[in-house]
């Protein structure tokens, strides 16, 4: 792996993520303007702000499910230039979970979770299974590994997704808001998943409006409008006294919706 | 000449009913390869690779299969290939069913979620995974009536090979017909095996695309 020998700093304290002066467009629409975001190894990050900012846009970026058009990407010291080597190197770093779930629908359950580790990883199906059976009992969904995800709900589903990335044994976990589609009484087994998972100390990335969520496990809250990040702050200060008049409307509008 | 309708002259209809369902075969075979080929070229990010199976597509479903027939029949003797003439018809059906069930299987490709592409590039998985394990499966079920559909109009349209001079099922029929003197019984049998053919094939598509309905309404 290219990666090693770049990111073999002792310290340990080399942000794993790294985004300079990203700019983004979707034909003549300005989707990310000089974005700077540098993520610390075990940080928690929320990333919020109103429909439309950008906040998908800037964390496909990261695993290059988009292509910038200025500006550099270092996910764990690999910079991604658009080779099949740096896209290839940064994807088996990075989970992510979708809002759809997106699992596949004609795997059970374990293939979804085996799937990938045994074709990007080459292990055996044998280890690609323990693997997976540790994962989903760790989502708690083990019992269901022979179903279909047509067979579960919602919420088992995303768990799911979440133990499928996590068989990948990835350095960072990229969440797009993974309850907005759930049924609110569903909401609560997915978020706790991911408290689960900051607790064991994952780097994460999280498009959440869940504001509970960000001020359990949040270190850094990043506010986004128009493609900008606008403030970035501890939970408690932000949600306390944001400093940006957009961060305190959108607030504002959160708040009103709960 | 004519003799009755007997025993030889049906086994003489079953020997074109071989080349039909032979020829059929060969077609549906070679066209999945290449329908394959090319439904992966459509949905490619070459651009060049989608312009030139785009034409290939255009040209194929913009012509009738007869007129495909003589201009590969003919066009190959005219370039110096000798070939049998059951090679050269199977040759231009095996073209003509690849552009319609490469038609077809990239449309259902371009069905399927973004999500679904999206999911798996995440995971890491290359370009032949992604498609073999996580896209073609869901991609060719749904398209399996379809492609039924087409695998239908194929066996028909092997009769079109009797234009070249070669003896199918059709043209068996008609030969039969001329010994006989007897057009509407022969020809009532041909149907009837044509019909026997086709229509077990008809019905199954038909099951399959309302069980594929019925689980995307659950
Ligand atoms: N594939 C795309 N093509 C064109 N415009 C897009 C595309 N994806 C997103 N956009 C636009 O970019 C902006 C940011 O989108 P997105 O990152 O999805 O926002 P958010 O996730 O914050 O709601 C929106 O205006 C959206 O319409
Ligand atoms: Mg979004």
């Amino acid at each position: 792996m290219p990666s090693t020998a770049a990111a073999a700093s002792p310290s340990g304290d080399d942000p794993l993520i790294v985004m300079e002066d990203v700019n983004k467009w979707y034909g003549a629409y300005h989707a990310l303007r000089d974005v700077n975001l540098s993520v610390r190894r075990g940080e928690k990050i929320v990333l919020c702000g109103p429909s439309g900012s950008g906040k998908s846009t800037l964390i496909r970026c990261v695993n290059h499910l988009e292509t910038i058009k200025t500006g550099r990407i270092i996910v764990d010291g690999v910079r991604l230039d658009d080779s099949t080597r740096s896209v290839d190197a940064v994807r088996s770093e990075v989970g992510m979970v979708f809002q759809n779930f997106n699992l596949f629908p004609h795997m059970t359950v374990l293939q979804n979770c085996t799937l990938a580790p045994m074709r990007v990883r080459g292990v055996t199906a044998a280890a690609a299974e323990a693997t997976a059976k540790r994962y989903l009992e760790r989502v708690r969904i083990a019992e269901h590994a022979h179903k279909y995800p047509a067979q579960l709900s919602g919420g088992q589903q995303q768990r799911v997704a979440i133990a499928r990335a996590l068989c990948m044994e990835p350095k960072v976990m990229l969440f797009d808001e993974p309850t907005s589609a759930l049924d609110p009484e569903m909401v609560k087994e997915v978020l706790d998943t991911m408290v689960g998972l900051a607790r064991d100390g994952m780097t994460m990335v999280c498009v959440t409006h869940e504001m509970g969520f960000a001020r359990q496990v949040a270190d850094r809250v990043i506010f986004m409008a128009e493609g900008q990040i606008l403030e970035e702050a501890e939970p408690e200060s932000f949600f306390r006294a944001p400093k940006h008049p957009r961060a305190r409307s959108f607030l504002g509008e959160i708040l009103a919706h709960h | 000449m004519g003799t009755t309708f007997g025993l030889g002259e049906l086994g003489f209809l079953i020997q074109g009913l071989k080349w039909t369902v032979l020829l059929a075969a060969i077609a549906f075979v070679g066209g999945g390869i290449g329908g394959l080929g090319v439904a992966l070229a459509r949905t490619s990010t070459s651009r060049a690779l989608r312009r030139i199976t785009g034409g290939y597509i255009a040209v194929f479903q913009g012509t009738p299969l007869l007129m495909q027939l003589f201009v590969i029949y003919y066009g190959l003797g005219l370039i110096g290939l000798t070939l049998p003439a059951w090679v050269a018809v199977a040759i231009a059906f095996t073209l003509h069913a690849s552009a319609f069930l490469g038609e077809i299987w990239r449309g259902s490709i371009e069905a399927l979620p973004k999500g679904q592409f999206e999911a798996a590039k995440a995971l890491g998985l290359h370009y032949v995974p992604r498609m073999r394990d996580v896209i073609l499966p869901q991609a060719l079920r749904i398209a399996l009536p379809a492609t039924i559909g087409f695998l239908v109009q194929l066996i028909k349209g092997t009769s079109l090979a009797a234009i070249v001079g070669f003896i199918e099922l059709a043209r068996a029929g008609q030969i039969v017909s001329n010994q006989t003197y007897e057009p509407l019984l022969v020809f009532s049998v041909v149907g009837a095996i044509y019909f026997a053919l086709c229509w077990p094939l008809s019905l199954y598509g038909m099951r399959v695309e309302s069980r594929i309905a019925r689980a995307a309404a659950r």
